[in-house]
């Protein structure tokens, strides 16, 4: 959807932060450049605590930075406030998460229908348009399920339904293949590739999979709050 | 089912169903004993909603049990601003046995039934009572309590007033039925009505008095005026008065029986600070479970606000279902229950301001229990929720 | 029978542990039968209270003789030559100069404001002779004075003096015929005359055109002779009256409204008491759904489900009685010995009497408390035995 694929779609500058734990300030982000072009796959890898999944949470919007810019599509999140980064998130992100975070109490098509309460759509608008994204993830005959019906790789693929149906330029995947097994692993990464390659959508994923370098296009190492190294995936 | 903000609401309201079935149940007992009580208050008002703004009352000046001459009603009704004066005497009788108890006077028909237009009698039963010189009209309510019949002779034992010679025996020819005009009216129902001439003629002591004196004014304003003028009048008499407004009079009989209101609002406060601190519990309860989904709502672009009023819904949701639950019921045993304790307890119901008011509860509830949970789930930092979940 | 109790106790005291976790639950099931119990002991303290302030009026030796058909003083009234025939009467107890211990009474109305109130309120006027004196040795003046007979000066009883407006000694009180002046206050003990204003007979008499009285109090010889007596009077032709034991007729007086307090305070507690358990249950639920997983080891240890039933069920009793001790406590605290007064439906007229938190009402207040912890504990307590294991197991 987006044709200007070497601009930079996400430019960050002398990017810190820093978390308070009592007396102790740890600096989980030093100084950070990262510039990430419209329609990557981006894969962040690093140990525990090397501030990978802190950084996510700068990009997906979630939060602030304690020093430097964010600039993603020309807007700039370091400088937004709180209610209109969730205007921006509503808009421009989809999330995936490790856990899957589907609402129990909705079916599958009400879970990918959720994040468009918060447009203008029609009811049978948003229906079709659920039942087009669950369609996407190839599940639209489990629509009527409820989260504790489906299995792990099923309700990941509901929840990346939920992330694309607003139709979001950029999608943010925080360990999404974390709980399932290794086949199931690959057909979610095989999905968002898809999503990227045929749907234009950035994706920037934090995982420890070693598998993601197969279909990620770049994998970025993080350790101690630096970016290592930046190299082209196969 | 399509997904809409309040079925969402509605579903993570019933997420543990047991949960909130048995909050309801409890909310649905307090709201049941709120409506209740209610009508009990509104039973111990009505007698004072009945009193007309432009009737006054003639008394003793030292008690209502004093008795006046019945020359005074001459008086009263020269005086100026007087359109109409009736009696009625306390009579203190009982049928068949002592707990039997129910409020019979001794009147002149004529003018007590134009004093009381909110007593509906047809007009041959108005005759007859006026012509029958043993007549009495019983309200409906009374008659269907004793299954009295036009026609039948009713017997009455006197408490207070022996028939010359000594009886306590009196009998009165059943002539006709009065019936309230309005709910209020209706709670007057219960009484009996019978001659005063008969009765004056009949009795052993204390003839040529009545108890007290009803006073039809041309309007309100001149209350005061016309009550001092009445008074005056029979001031450095035997016989001294005190006038006042109907309203006053009624009242201090309610209120002598204690602050009913008050005890009535110790008990509600007591049930609804209990329903309090129950339903509080089952909300802080639900968003507590759901920290991570709210978490996740914020997360795709819920903002604190929506999320604040979707909580609020919920208690909203809570409380009002519980409210109407409660006050359903009332409304469902009400008209049971009124007519069992008609005889006894008069004027018993349910109505709209009870229903409003009972809303009204519920809303202030669901704000008391609802906006602390839902403040902090608005406040919610996502990163910090979402770390909590996966820690 | 030890092992089970053991086993029994050994889990609720497991429960009991976990308690501060889950605080806020917890307090529900306290409260809520803490308000019920409160509510109910209040009510059967004010009805107590009520019966008791009339029904220690009087001695069995002492009777009250009103007219036949009369229920009540202020209704009744007897004629010169009836009170004097009752009070000639064989039965009467005499005093050291050979009179009847008998005193006629009239009983009246009189209108005073409470304190800070607009309405007046009716009291009772009780017009007596210094016989009246004699036959109530339990009157004590605790301020100024009798009254001077042939005047108009009233005696204020203590409850009174402490409801009513201008009933300090000096005060003057608009009785009959313009105003009277307080010259005393009188206590007799607690009872109901304590609620009365007392002034003297001939000069009402004089007044209200009356050689009358309400009613004649007289001691008799004893107690066992009051068949007698009743027969006397009923036997002579010439009078009709009733007559009563004194504590009896004050008893009397007191069915109708305590048989309403208590009728009232039943149906509210009652309704209370449901939404108690509905609130018992939720407790007790989430009380067994948080330690599933703590149930589920006990069971795998080899506990039963009949100890692990019996340990939720005791868990849910102790509740229930902090509540009813919480409830008890309020209700003993907030209104044991407060004054309040009403209207007595049989005089039209005020009477002062204080709440009494009987032992009878904590017993009461203690079951109800317990039935609304056992309905409360049951199903959760069933389930919690019922409860399958390896689920619970994993997810832990």
């Amino acid at each position: 959807m987006n044709d200007n694929e070497q601009q930079p779609l996400i430019r960050l500058r002398g990017v810190g932060k820093t978390y308070r734990r009592g007396r102790e300030a740890i600096e989980v982000l030093k100084n950070l450049d990262l510039d990430i072009t419209c329609g990557d796959f981006l894969a962040l890898m690093g140990p525990s605590g090397s501030g990978k999944t802190t950084l996510l949470n700068l990009l997906g919007g979630l939060d602030h930075p304690d020093a430097g810019t964010i600039e993603i599509g020309g807007a700039r999140l370091d400088r937004m406030s709180d209610a209109d980064m969730t205007r921006w998130r509503a808009a421009h992100v989809g999330f995936i998460f490790q856990f899957y975070n589907l609402m129990p109490v909705l079916n599958a098509r009400q879970n990918v229908e959720l994040p468009l309460l918060l447009t203008r759509l029609g009811a049978g608008e948003r229906r079709r348009r659920a039942m087009i994204a669950l369609d996407l993830v190839g599940l639209a005959e489990r629509a009527e399920h409820k989260p504790r019906e489906l299995s792990g790789g099923q309700e990941q693929r509901v929840a990346i339904a939920r992330a694309i149906v607003a139709d979001p330029d950029l999608l943010v995947c925080d360990e999404p293949t974390g709980d399932l097994d290794r086949a199931t692993a690959d057909e979610i990464l095989g999905l968002l590739q898809i999503l990227n390659r045929e749907h234009g959508k950035t994706v920037i994923m934090v995982t420890h999979d070693p598998q993601a370098s197969k279909f990620a296009r770049r994998i970025v190492h993080i350790d101690k709050g630096v970016l290592q190294a930046a190299a082209e995936a196969s | 089912m399509n997904l809409t903000l309040f079925g969402f609401i509605l579903a993570n309201l019933f997420r543990r169903k047991a949960r909130t079935l048995l909050t309801l149940a409890s909310l649905a007992a307090g709201f049941l004993l709120f409506g209740l009580l209610q009508a009990v208050q509104l039973a111990f008002d009505r007698g004072v909603e009945l009193s007309g703004d432009d009737r006054l009352i003639t008394q003793g000046r030292y008690s209502f049990t004093e008795i006046l001459p019945i020359g005074y009603r001459a008086q009263i009704a020269a005086v100026p601003g007087v359109e109409l004066v009736t009696h009625a005497q306390w009579f203190g009788g009982y049928y068949q046995k002592q707990s039997n108890f129910f409020p019979n006077f001794a009147v002149d028909p004529e003018s007590y039934l134009d004093m009381y237009p909110e007593f509906l009698i047809s007009p041959e039963a108005r005759a007859a009572f006026i012509a029958t010189r043993d007549g009495a009209v019983a309200g409906r309510s009374l008659a269907a309590r004793f299954n009295w019949k036009i026609g039948d002779r009713i017997p009455i034992m006197a408490t207070i007033w022996p028939r010359a010679g000594g009886a306590l025996d009196w009998s009165f020819q059943l002539v006709g039925l009065f019936e309230g005009r309005d709910e209020t009216a209706r709670s007057q129902e219960g009484m009996l009505l019978f001659h005063h001439d008969y009765f004056d003629e009949a009795r052993q002591f204390a003839k040529g008095t009545t108890g007290i004196y009803i006073v039809r004014i041309a309007g309100p304003e001149l209350a005061d005026r016309v009550a001092a003028e009445i008074d005056r009048r029979f001031r450095n008499s035997p016989n001294e008065t005190k006038t006042g407004p109907e309203k006053a009079f009624n009242q201090s009989f309610i209120k002598q029986i204690g602050d009913i209101e008050a005890i009535i609002a110790i008990v509600l406060s007591a049930v609804f600070f209990t329903l309090l601190l129950l339903t509080a519990n089952t909300m802080s309860q639900a968003v507590r479970e759901r920290t991570a989904e709210l978490a996740i709502l914020k997360t795709i672009g819920f903002s604190g606000r929506r999320v604040l009023g979707m909580v609020l819904a919920e208690a909203l949701l809570l409380c009002l279902i519980g409210a109407l639950a409660g006050l359903g019921l009332t409304a469902l045993i009400m008209p049971g229950l009124a007519a069992a304790v008609a005889a006894w307890f008069p004027g018993l119901g349910l109505v709209t301001a009870t229903w409003i008011e009972g809303l009204a509860i519920a809303a202030l509830l669901a704000a008391a229990i609802g906006l602390p949970p839902a403040i902090a789930a608005s406040r919610l930092t996502i990163v910090a929720a979402l770390a909590r979940r996966i820690a | 029978m030890i092992g089970p109790l053991r086993r029994m106790l050994a889990v609720a005291r497991l429960g009991l542990m976990t308690i501060p976790e889950r605080l806020g639950t917890s307090l529900v099931i306290v409260v809520g039968i803490a308000g019920v119990v409160a509510m109910l002991v209040a009510m059967l303290a004010m009805a107590d209270g009520f019966r008791q302030t009339l029904a220690s009026t009087g001695k069995p030796e002492r009777v009250i003789v009103v007219r036949g058909g009369s229920d009540n003083e202020l209704s009744s009234s007897l004629s010169r030559e009836q009170v004097d025939i009752v009070t000639q009467t064989a039965g009467i107890r005499r005093d050291a100069t050979g009179r009847p211990l008998a005193s006629p009474e009239l009983y009246f109305l009189a209108e005073l404001l409470s304190r800070g109130e607009r309405n007046p309120s009716n009291v009772p006027v009780r017009a007596v002779g210094e016989m009246a004196f004699a036959l109530r040795p339990e009157l004590r003046i605790v301020e100024g004075r009798r009254f001077q007979p042939g005047t108009r000066e009233v005696m204020v009883g203590r409850a009174a003096a402490g409801q009513f407006e201008n009933t300090g000694l000096g005060d003057l009180l608009p009785i009959r015929d313009g105003d009277w002046r307080v010259v005393g206050i009188f206590a007799t003990g607690g009872d109901v005359h304590e609620s009365e204003l007392w002034v003297d007979a001939p000069q009402v008499q004089a007044i209200l055109k009356r050689s009358g009285s309400s009613s004649v109090t007289a001691v008799l010889d004893s107690a066992a002779g009051f068949a007698d007596f009743a027969a006397r009077l009923a036997g002579d032709p010439r009078l009709t009256v009733k007559v009563q034991r004194q504590n009896e007729y004050y008893a009397g007086q007191s069915a109708a409204l305590n048989a309403f307090i208590k009728g009232l305070g039943y149906t509210i507690t009652a309704i209370m008491a449901i939404g108690a358990v509905f609130a018992a249950l939720n407790t007790m639920y989430s009380a067994v759904a948080a330690r599933r997983v703590e149930i589920a080891t006990l069971r795998a240890l080899g506990f039963g489900g009949g100890a692990v039933a019996g340990g939720v069920l005791l868990e849910a009793l102790l509740l229930a009685a902090v509540g009813a001790l919480a409830g008890m406590s309020v209700a003993w605290l907030a209104f044991n010995g407060m004054t309040v007064s009403t209207l007595n439906f049989q005089t039209f007229s005020q009477v002062a009497f204080a709440f009494r938190v009987t032992p009878g009402a904590l017993l009461q207040g203690a079951g109800g408390a317990l039935a609304i912890g056992l309905f409360g504990g049951l199903l959760p307590a069933w389930r919690a035995a019922r409860a399958p294991l390896t689920g619970a197991l994993r997810a832990g």
